[in-house]
């Protein structure tokens, strides 16, 4: 496949793989941010190809993993209603809320439909005015915008039974955490090539400039991740910090104007709460008060709908990059993508699932 | 006149139960109670993990028979010296109609390859037909065309059949069940079981086509594709191929859950290890295009005129002539060897070189959001 095969080409990767061991004189710690970057390594085993020549952890950007479990219990809430049609990405309908997923309230006789896009949330809601169409909205900043333009259209339409759910949560305060951390190990960061596609480069420089740390900029197919990987070693090895863009055929410096606009006439920034992790101070998107009568939460007052996560689970320091997934006790015995126990083993981007996915052969369970 | 066959035995499909798990079933008397508040899932006809659940929860510890507990695609019973493959599928495929093919020939074609993948000469078929309240006459004239250019094309009788209506809402314009009987070739045996370390893995073709076809034609998933359904009849393939070697330990075609869910049987139930070669597994251009835009793995997306042969090591090349020199087979490979290492798991020598599991899915393949 043109424009990808390239970015898959095995002696490129050697190539890059080879100068990164020849280079790196001591087992660097680098944390690749999203999840999407997390499944590629994985998959292409790319920590097999550094050896010790870098120590890989893996950050907190699986949006699915890190949605709070309230959140959740209130789509599960909403799911149940007989009023409501939820709609949602695929990939959620799995994850665990504190008794019971989404895929068994569709099976109980919830309507909880399937989409790619907000806009077909909004198409819903638009041939159908006798139900309450409401969109989980979840995501980074990527997804951001296109739930915007979600809201942007509602509102044009006059629609008054379409509201989204939202969970959205921003990258550079997660990192700003992560690095205050005092056990913190990550010496290098890969940034999220699709979240830098919206938003630039600009944040992370701040992020340079308060921890004197080196950001990559990467994509998501090997070799951009090779090559990511290589460009923070060489900032490493030389003693630099600054922002570098690997993933130039996406990312411009000043990112996507439009959709930056989208997202700010739409969303206010917050302190937000992530699964496995906490509250991370101005870490999330909420509707602005104008567009209220889309919020879901105060559309319906969710605000009762509270809950506790299980404690013996280590996502905290899985998703922070202190420890790696295979630290854990209960990795592939008591915790499994079919059992999980935490965040980070819910979604097939996940550090640990993505482990366990792909990786298990090789760990002694 | 066909024989009345009179027999309990069932075929089901779904297969990932070990050997080792189904023999500590047997000793359940009743159907074990699932938790009250659990319900079936679409998943749990996905022919992945959930699937595998239900069979073990649900119905082998009530139905279990020596016959029915092989869990193989088709149920091997003797009658009079004569070996006959009994199995019976239900095809609920929504849209009737796509690129391809069509409810009516998938009905046909995949009843004939169960029979087929246990070595059989398929002979007979019954058919039955849940029709919809509503359903246009067309429809079904259309459906039932299909049905009979199949069967005619592959050479079997439908003998028997069976209507019914429901109401409006309790079914999905048709539903076709079809079961099929065929007479085992003499000195064939194929089993899931019997693959051995060093064997060697072959597919007789393109994988994911019909899948694709499919999807691409669900509401709310328009995108053009120039794939067709692979829906095909394969006796005619496995007839060439065991013309040219008697050494295949295992025949399989790659329905739901894709070759990853096949081969994870496979595995299991033989108590091996798999080591496939990522670049040497054929998937069309288009469908891995589709697949990266719906963020979706080929290896788990169904096929319906694809087969999986496990063969012993000096039979591979024979194999391979023998598929690639028949129009179904003419894009085989051979994809990977069986292992005496990581029993049980399916491992794959990604394009890097590195490896990587290929796992069986819990439940229905989900797309990723970013």
């Amino acid at each position: 496949m043109k424009y990808l095969d390239e970015y898959r080409d095995a002696r490129i990767a050697h190539a890059l793989a080879a100068e990164i061991r020849q280079r790196s004189t001591r087992p660097w710690v680098i944390m690749e941010i999203c999840g999407g970057q997390t499944h590629t390594l994985m998959r292409y085993g790319i920590d097999e190809l550094l050896g010790d020549s870098v120590d890989l952890v893996h950050g907190p950007g699986c949006p699915v993993c890190v949605t709070p479990l309230e959140t959740i219990d209130r789509a599960i809430y909403l799911a149940r209603r007989p009023d409501v049609t939820l709609v949602s990405y695929g990939d959620m309908l799995r994850v665990p809320g504190s008794d019971t997923d989404l895929f068994h309230v569709k099976a109980e006789g919830g309507d909880v439909r399937i989409v790619y896009s907000p806009t077909d949330a909004v198409e819903l809601a638009r041939a159908h005015p006798d139900r309450k169409v409401v969109f989980f909205a979840i995501g980074f900043e990527t997804t951001a915008p296109a739930h915007a333009m979600g809201v942007l259209r509602a509102d044009r339409l006059g629609l008054k039974n379409f509201s989204l759910l939202v969970s959205h949560v921003l990258v550079p305060p997660a990192i700003r955490t992560l690095l205050r951390s005092p056990n913190n190990r990550v010496q290098g960061f890969i940034a999220p090539g699709h979240v830098c596609t919206v938003v630039g480069c600009r944040e992370y420089e701040d992020l340079i400039l308060e921890f004197r740390v080196p950001i990559v900029v990467g994509g998501f197919e090997p070799v951009d991740l090779l090559e990511a990987i290589r460009m923070l070693v060489i900032q490493l090895e030389e003693g630099r910090a600054q922002i570098e863009n690997q993933y130039v055929r996406s990312v411009h410096y000043e990112g996507n104007r439009p959709a930056q606009e989208a997202i700010a006439r739409v969303f206010e920034v917050a302190d937000r709460k992530w699964r496995g992790i906490g509250s991370i101070p101005g870490s999330g998107l909420f509707l602005k008060e104008k567009y209220a009568a889309f919020d879901a939460e105060r559309v319906f007052d969710l605000t009762d709908i509270c809950a506790q996560e299980p404690a013996e689970c280590i996502s905290a320091e899985v998703l922070l990059g202190h420890k790696k997934p295979t630290d854990c006790t209960a990795f592939g015995t008591r915790c499994t993508p079919d059992k999980p126990l935490g965040a980070p083993m819910v979604s097939s981007e996940g550090a640990c699932a993505a482990y366990y996915q792909y990786k298990r052969h090789l760990v002694t369970l | 006149m066909p024989p009345t066959i009179n027999t309990n035995a069932i075929s089901l499909h779904s297969e990932a139960v070990s050997n080792d798990e189904s023999k500590d079933l047997a000793a359940f008397s009743c159907p074990v109670p699932l938790p009250a508040r659990e319900r079936i899932l679409l998943g749990h006809g996905s022919g992945g993990k959930l699937s595998a659940d239900l069979l073990r929860d649900v119905f082998l510890p009530a139905l279990s028979n020596p016959v029915l507990d092989r869990l193989e695609d088709q149920a091997v019973v003797g009658l009079d010296g004569i070996r006959l493959a009994i199995t019976t599928d239900s095809f609920v495929v929504k849209p009737l109609f796509f690129r391809g093919g069509d409810i009516g020939s998938l009905a046909v074609h995949g009843t004939i390859n169960d029979l087929a993948m246990g070595g059989a000469v398929p002979l007979w078929l019954s058919a039955a037909f849940i029709l919809e309240e509503g359903l246009p006459f067309d429809t079904l004239r259309r459906v039932v065309t299909s049905v009979q250019q199949a069967a005619a094309k592959a050479g079997v009788q439908i003998i028997t059949g069976d209507t019914k209506v429901v109401e409006k809402g309790s079914a999905d314009g048709i539903f076709i069940n079809t079961t099929g009987i065929g007479r085992v070739r003499d000195g064939v045996s194929f089993s899931a079981s019997q693959a051995r370390p060093g064997d060697v893995i072959l597919v007789s073709g393109y994988l994911g086509d019909h899948g694709i076809a499919i999807l691409a034609e669900r509401e709310g998933l328009q995108f053009e594709t120039q794939v067709n359904s692979d829906s095909a009849a394969l006796h005619t393939l496995v007839a060439q191929l065991l013309e040219a070697t008697h050494e295949v330990r295992c025949l399989r075609d790659p329905t739901r859950g894709g070759l990853s869910s096949t081969l994870n049987e496979i595995a299991a139930s033989s108590k091996v290890g798999m080591e496939l070669v990522e670049t040497s597994i054929p998937v069309r251009e288009e469908v891995r295009g589709a697949c990266e835009m719906l963020g979706l793995d080929p290896m788990y997306v169904a096929n319906e005129g694809k087969l999986v042969a496990v063969v012993a090591p000096l039979a591979a090349q024979d194999a391979l002539r023998a598929l690639q020199g028949h129009p179904l087979g003419k894009d085989a490979a051979i994809i990977g060897r069986v292992t005496a290492e990581h029993p049980r798991m399916v491992v794959m020598r990604t394009s890097l070189g590195t490896t990587r599991i290929v796992d069986m899915l819990a439940g229905d393949q989900l797309p990723r959001i970013c």
